[in-house]
């Protein structure tokens, strides 16, 4: 139904209030020198960015190319996923001569990047955590990484540092990603002690603080002594927790500054290896796939370095099972394994390795998660 | 009596003097906002940044070019919207800010009524989903208008409570019932085939139609208000209650019909999201137009014809939030500043009517 059309765009030039306006646009346009640079990058952040969490994890990917030569980094904070990201991608296409975009939320994708990038066929858009399938439009990519062992990671820290045999988890909403991320950070834990089992608190939002701080409160008050969460901005969970007395793991980004004592470990996405990747190939004239995964092997993410509280045992389970997931085809759900509502997920001898497609369908919880995904 | 017929001003400057009030009703605010902006221009020069460079870019990311056009008007619709939500009750003296519980639940309506329409012939699809979006917009302002009239309960705060009932109920149906398995990692109801997507209007830039529909609403609820005995009514109803209800003015039914025709046009800002931006119905939903649309209702004086240029104003501030975030290196919340500094002053201005010289009638000759 969209309509594209570069004549009536010009008869409105004509016909419009706008008339005068073109010649004094040019006037005004201190974005010039800009158009000098071989590739202007715009990166657009649904929050804030420097939330010590999902937002600022891209930001320091674009920190990254920033450093590059022959590229001008544009950046947008705080975009809802309305029509006002489409406006802003447009935005930086016409007034800053983008070639790249990074509309980095989950929800910029459908409609409003697979609405804009065919009208604009030079510009190459690149998003993150959505699934590009044949059929959409060809200058438009997804990338995402294997994020969920890096919670099985923290898993393996927590259940070393707890004494309850209860964690927690604060996560936002019951979707595969996160129910990847609250799995994982179990079975890691399990991994040390079968008996562990983890709390989770679904605030049903992405960034709610108030929610957040009542749920790592609550989880605290059952008794969880290391806690982590899946919210685009950890800081709160993290603070309220370790002013609890309890350990945290991080997500996202380092958070280690805000719990220097309680801080385990985290993970953390390392876009800014993936990010200069990308711009290298588009500045060497490549093209970058349009379906891109990667996990802790390929340089997608990484982990904050143990804090203090890391026990011996624990650093050494930790690097050699980091080591066994660097070589590849890891799995963390491995059968027997059921759900925590006894159904059987996994049959003895079945298992997903981390690039299996189906873990991004994921729908349950394991047994031994405390919560439910409805 | 004879005194006043001899001294009678001559017919036109009677109709000057009638003119007067007007011309202070469009003075005033462009003062204010000319003040508030250069009030904002002292707050940018403290922080070493340039008032010219900043409006500078205000035009040319708003208003210069087409797509500058485009990029203020495709913001407009929802805003228009929802600042009639807040001005249509606001004329029984009610303050009603919780529209976006009316946009989300419209939204919502929409794309689950287009899911059950798929097949349906276009323009038949379109009207049900509008109606039924405008229809439960209807109902849940309409309900806060009706505990005001039957309970007295505060329809500030039950307008705003129940936004937030609106926003679980819409995540709860969204990721529930309604949910489209296939959306895996963003809850939403299955997508609106294409003859059930509101198009762009055929101006040359990527407008759609909710702002034409958006602009007739404003013109309809102003000709309601200031041409008819019911908004006669209602403005005497929202002077003085008691008058009305002495006068036999159906109070209730004023209190109960503004307020729902306000959720009405708050639901097809829902609608139009739904239909014409996201294609389904999701979290992306909430996105605040409710808010914004109670600033451009006060910024308007509640006058539904005013509505229309704040309105665009607005949305061209918002506009170029982006550009001046890139070029002049200062932080989103900049235009909320500039904003929040303009309404500041706007609400001063209103303590300024009446009491300036020129636009009294005596000041040039005439009588009181």
């Amino acid at each position: 139904m969209k309509r594209t059309s570069t004549l009536t765009r010009r008869h409105f030039l004509n016909s419009s209030v706008a008339l005068g306006g073109a010649a004094l646009a040019s006037s005004l346009n201190p974005g010039q020198a800009l158009a000098a640079a071989d590739l202007t990058v715009g990166f657009i952040y649904v929050g804030p960015k420097d939330d010590f969490g999902y937002n600022q994890a891209h930001a320091e990917g674009a920190a990254a190319v920033k450093a590059m030569a022959g590229v001008t980094v544009v950046e947008e904070e705080n975009v809802p996923e309305t029509v006002d990201v489409q406006n802003t991608m447009e935005s930086m296409i016409n007034f800053d001569g983008a070639g790249l975009l990074f509309p980095t939320s989950f929800g910029y994708f459908n409609p409003h990047i697979l609405e804009v990038a065919p009208k604009h066929p030079d510009v190459r858009f690149e998003h993150a955590g959505g699934l590009w399938t044949e059929g959409m439009p060809t200058n438009v990519g997804s990338y995402f990484g294997y994020i969920g062992m890096g919670q099985y990671l923290n898993g393996i820290t927590a259940g070393h540092a707890t004494k309850t045999k209860k964690i927690g988890f604060v996560a936002a909403k019951p979707i595969p990603q996160v129910l990847l991320n609250i799995n994982s950070f179990l079975l890691g834990a399990r991994q040390v002690d079968p008996e562990i089992t983890c709390q989770v608190i679904f605030t049903g939002e992405w960034s709610l603080a108030v929610k957040e701080a009542e749920a790592t409160n609550a989880l605290a008050d059952q008794g969880c002594d290391v806690i982590t969460c899946h919210v685009d901005g950890p800081k709160v969970v993290i603070e309220t927790a370790a002013a609890r007395g309890a350990y945290v793991c991080g997500y996202h980004a380092n958070q280690s500054p805000l719990a220097p004592e309680k801080y385990l470990t985290g993970a953390e996405w390392n876009w800014a290896g993936v990010y200069t990747d990308m711009v290298q190939t588009m500045l060497d004239g490549g093209t970058i796939d349009n379906f891109v995964r990667g996990g802790l092997a390929e340089g997608f993410i990484k982990m904050s370095p143990l804090g203090p509280a890391v026990s011996d045992a624990s650093r050494k389970q930790f690097e050699a099972t980091k080591a066994e997931i660097l070589k590849g085809g890891y799995a963390v759900i491995k059968g027997p394994m059921k759900d925590n509502k006894g159904n059987v997920i996994a049959k003895a001898g079945e298992s997903f390795v981390e690039t299996d497609v189906a873990l991004e369908s994921m729908d349950y919880l394991v047994e031994g998660v405390i919560g439910s995904t409805s | 009596m004879s005194d006043t017929t001899t001294a009678s001003p001559s017919g036109a400057s009677v109709a000057f003097a009638q003119w007067l009030p007007r011309i202070e009703a469009v003075v005033i605010p462009l003062a204010a906002l000319l003040g508030g902006l250069l009030v904002f221009s002292v707050f940018l020069l403290v922080l070493g940044k340039s008032p010219v460079d900043f409006y500078g870019l205000i035009y040319k990311a708003g208003f210069s070019t087409p797509f500058s056009w485009q990029n203020t008007l495709s913001r407009v619709s929802p805003l228009l919207f929802a600042a009639l939500c807040v001005a249509l009750p606001a004329r029984l003296g009610l303050v009603v800010i919780g529209g976006e519980g009316a946009i989300v639940l419209g939204g919502l309506a929409a794309a689950v009524l287009g899911t059950m329409l798929i097949g349906a012939p276009s323009t038949l699809g379109l009207l049900v989903m509008a109606i039924g979006a405008a229809g439960i917009g209807a109902l849940w302002i309409g309900a806060v208008g009706w505990m005001r009239f039957k309970r007295g309960v505060n329809e500030t705060i039950a307008s705003l409570l129940m936004a937030y009932i609106a926003i679980a109920l819409m995540n709860h149906f969204v990721e529930g019932p309604f949910r489209d398995p296939a959306s895996l990692n963003k809850p939403s109801t299955a997508p609106l085939p294409d003859s059930l997507r509101v198009g762009d209007m055929p101006i040359g830039i990527e407008v759609h139609w909710g702002f034409a529909v958006g602009v007739l609403a404003c013109v309809l609820a102003w000709v309601l208000i200031d041409r008819t005995t019911i908004g006669f009514a209602a403005r005497i109803a929202g002077d003085n209650v008691r008058a009305a209800q002495v006068q036999g003015l159906p109070v209730g039914k004023l209190i109960i019909g503004f307020t729902a025709l306000g959720g009405a046009f708050a639901g097809l800002a829902g609608f139009f999201e739904a239909s014409a931006i996201h294609g389904a119905a999701n979290g992306s939903l909430v996105a605040g137009y409710g808010y914004t649309g109670i600033l451009v209702a006060f910024l308007a004086r509640h006058n539904p014809l005013a509505i229309i240029p704040v309105a665009i104003l607005l949305a061209g501030f918002e506009a170029s939030s982006g550009l001046i975030q890139r070029r002049m290196d200062l932080p989103d919340a900049t235009i909320l500043v500039m904003e929040g500094i303009v309404f500041v002053v706007l609400l001063f201005s209103e303590t300024l009517y009446g009491k300036i010289a020129v636009f009294d009638p005596k000041f040039w000759g005439g009588r009181a």
